[in-house]
């Protein structure tokens, strides 16, 4: 059974009036020990998407329609007791800044030990234990002292591996990490990624990491979703779509990068800039930018479609693979 | 060479210094100690000794760790902080000490675009607005139409439709609100511009836009650069030169190239090693083990040792000075000068 699979998720915000989308009615999956990427511009819906499978919209947000299977399980249908129990035992969030996650009132050892035994039957000093174990997972020095300081009083890198400590703490089958490492510098980013990379592959963990770092999740992800305005317009393994990305709008992320052009060149920049909600215009939603774009484009939403290791939504890919084909037909 | 030559780099910064002081008031920072009232004050040191100059036309990058001291350089070039020692002379003429109205022809000339361009901006003004406040206060002879004229002429530069005056800073990406920044630094014609994480907060595809600005804006008007980052690709791109910082020391000087290239100091090298590349799926970065000591209790020594991979005895005792190395880079470090730098280095390339 796959670990995750979400199907046709639609995620709404309930604003005033007429209600706005947010994700239009996504799919993808992840499989046990899988590290899936998800980039896109700011505005996308990466972080929606995170907040879903964790049941953690908040109003005026809620899932419209679509069906999000854990382990065959559907969290949309599940009761809030089931989720809260699924949440942090199965399946954990780390977020961008570690100070949603750490209570600033508590010692580092309060809360991994609080944590520990709501969810499991366990003594206090069996808690300890497992506590200090999992610090040293993540590679804090001295995890002893740790375990009695107050997260101010630990430096950022560092309190981010703790959050990762915590939510390692229940053994969970999936990871989303939203933006795990922007607010941290290369070095300690690069040791956290390390970090993620061999708890996923020594315990067969899930992992969906969100970021804008292309580069990290060339290093990190076996696969990526690369979203656009709410949909995934391009998705599969992470070496094919960052060799020889299909979409208009995957090409333009990738050539607009520095290293994609000689030092002191122009960088090739996107025109333009991703639709609001509210102003989401017909059609496939990158058309007003892409260099591509028909009429076509323009009044119709593309469907997903499958080309050797990649599925890509866009009409002129479609297109360009169809003629293709038949120039390899006649020949 | 002299500070006092005007053919000099157009910047000189020499054994530039800031401190903070942390202690909040003066009664909590009174300790009794040995049967006596003492003023006990403890400092951030933010920027230590650094010497460093920018020539004309180039595209200096500072890059480093968060709290390395990159912004409080910015602030003191661009004179919005005073420095605590050392001395920062611009065209040959000494800025740091200046006050008052001697300050007025160095603030048009030198002009900082600030990280976020969401606060940076007066929601409450319209873009027009905002960009009239600096260009009357810099140019007190211009009547009203050569000032409109002259606001025209910076938003076309920076490619905002100059009908967009009317509009709020909120109506605007956040592409387009880095751009107005930029805009805003241009109204008064300056040559200096120090641009402290102009791009940080912006998506790769809105980053493009604003450095091909920038780009653009050094080859239209001569513009020098200097550019507080923390991204590598960035500086190999845009900067010239590359000043790394380590807890508010210098560690390494070099052209872009050469540090690319052929970097020196063990901190270099775990930095160049750290970024993620799009080709290569193996990492293999160097992973440095310790912790980053504290700006306020700087340890004796190099401010790199706790951390560093070579350190040894010298290094906990003695502070490497930058010396020049046959490329041209200048490096601070014990173990370069010492020639045993790559033994202890392999060992930490595991992973
Ligand atoms: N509470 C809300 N009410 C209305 N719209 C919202 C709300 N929260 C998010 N949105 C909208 O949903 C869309 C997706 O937002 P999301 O936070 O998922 O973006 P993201 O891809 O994570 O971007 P970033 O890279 O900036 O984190 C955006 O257009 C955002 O404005
Ligand atoms: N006004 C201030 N009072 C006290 N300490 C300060 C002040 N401004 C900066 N500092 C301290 O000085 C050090 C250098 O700060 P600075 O902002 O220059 O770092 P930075 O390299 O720009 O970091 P970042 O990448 O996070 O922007 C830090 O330790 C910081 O906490
Ligand atoms: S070898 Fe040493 S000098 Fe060089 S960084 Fe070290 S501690 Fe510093
Ligand atoms: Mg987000
Ligand atoms: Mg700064």
């Amino acid at each position: 059974m796959t670990l995750l699979s979400v199907r046709d998720l639609t995620v709404k915000f309930g604003t005033r009036g007429t209600p706005v989308t947010a994700l239009h009615g996504i799919s993808f999956d992840v499989a046990r020990g899988e590290r899936v990427g998800v980039v896109g511009e700011s505005g996308a819906g990466k972080s929606i998407t995170g907040f879903a499978l964790m049941n953690l919209l908040s109003r005026p947000g809620y899932i419209d329609s679509g069906e999000i299977l854990f382990e065959g399980k559907d969290v949309t249908k599940m009761s809030d007791r089931e989720i809260r129990r699924l949440r942090g035992n199965r399946m954990a969030m780390i977020f961008q800044d570690p100070m949603v996650t750490l209570n600033p009132v508590l010692t580092i050892g309060q809360q991994m030990i609080e944590t520990l035994r709501a969810h499991r039957r366990l003594s206090y000093d069996d808690a300890r234990q497992i506590s200090l174990v999992k610090l040293k997972e993540v590679y804090i020095p001295s995890p002893e002292a740790r375990l009695d300081q107050y997260p101010h009083e630990l430096s950022g890198g560092m309190r981010q591996r703790i959050v990762i400590a915590i939510a390692l703490l229940l053994d969970p089958q999936l990871i989303i990490a939203d933006e795990p490492t922007t607010a941290l510098d290369v070095t300690i980013q690069a040791d956290i990624m390390e970090l993620l990379l061999e708890m996923c592959r020594s315990n067969m963990v899930g992992l969906m990491l969100i970021t804008h770092d292309l580069g990290v999740v060339s290093q990190v992800t076996e696969r990526t979703l690369v979203m656009y305005a709410g949909r995934i317009i391009e998705s599969g393994k992470t070496r094919a779509i960052i060799n020889d990305p299909q979409h208009p709008y995957t090409q333009g992320l990738i050539n607009a990068l520095p290293q994609q052009t000689p030092p002191g060149t122009r960088l090739r920049q996107i025109p333009g800039s991703m639709p609001t909600l509210s102003t989401m215009p017909p059609g496939c939603p990158f058309n007003p930018r892409c260099e591509l774009a028909t009429d076509v484009c323009r009044a119709r939403m593309p469907e997903i479609t499958q080309f050797g290791e990649v599925q890509v939504a866009c009409h002129e890919v479609k297109r360009l693979h169809a003629e293709l084909a038949e120039l390899e037909g006649a020949q | 060479m002299t500070p006092e030559q005007k053919d000099g780099p157009l910047l000189q910064i020499r054994n530039l210094e800031k401190r903070f002081d942390v202690d909040s008031g003066f009664l909590e920072s009174l300790k009794f100690r040995g049967g006596k009232l003492r003023r006990d004050t403890r400092a951030v040191h933010a920027v230590n000794d650094i010497s460093f100059d920018v020539g004309r036309g180039e595209a200096v990058c500072v890059v480093g760790e968060s709290g390395c001291g990159k912004s409080t350089v910015a602030r003191m070039v661009a004179n919005l902080l005073t420095p605590s020692g050392g001395s920062i002379h611009y065209d040959g003429q000494r800025i740091d000490t200046l006050r008052g109205k001697a300050l007025l022809p160095i603030r048009s000339k030198i002009q900082m675009v600030f990280q976020n361009p969401y606060a940076s901006l007066n929601p409450r003004m319209t873009i027009g607005q905002t960009l009239e406040e600096p260009t009357r206060y810099h140019n007190p002879g211009l009547g009203s139409g050569e000032i409109r004229d002259k606001i025209a002429k910076v938003m076309k530069s920076v490619g905002i439709d100059p009908t967009w005056a009317a509009r709020y800073s909120h109506e605007l990406s956040g592409g387009q609100r880095q751009r107005i920044a930029i805009a805003r630094a241009l109204t008064v014609d300056p040559e200096f511009i120090v641009a402290d994480e102009p791009i940080s907060a912006l998506d790769v595809s809105i980053q493009a836009q604003v450095l091909n600005l920038m780009l653009e804006m050094q080859e239209a008007h001569d513009i020098t650069y200097l550019f507080i980052t923390h991204d590598l690709s960035v500086v190999e791109h845009f900067g010239t030169r590359v000043v790394v910082l380590y807890l508010g020391s210098i560690c390494e000087v070099a052209d872009t190239r050469t540090l690319f290239s052929a970097p020196k100091h063990p901190y270099t090298k775990a930095l160049l090693s750290a970024v993620p590349s799009l080709n290569d799926d193996s990492p293999s970065h160097i992973r440095l083990k310790g912790e980053i000591p504290t700006p306020i209790d700087l340890p004796p020594g190099c401010p790199f040792q706790t951390r560093c991979p070579l350190a040894n005895a010298r290094c906990r005792v003695e502070k490497p000075e930058p010396f020049a190395q046959s490329d041209g880079a200048l490096v601070a470090c014990h173990a370069v000068e010492e020639g045993r730098t790559d033994a202890g280095m392999t060992l930490q390339e595991a992973v």
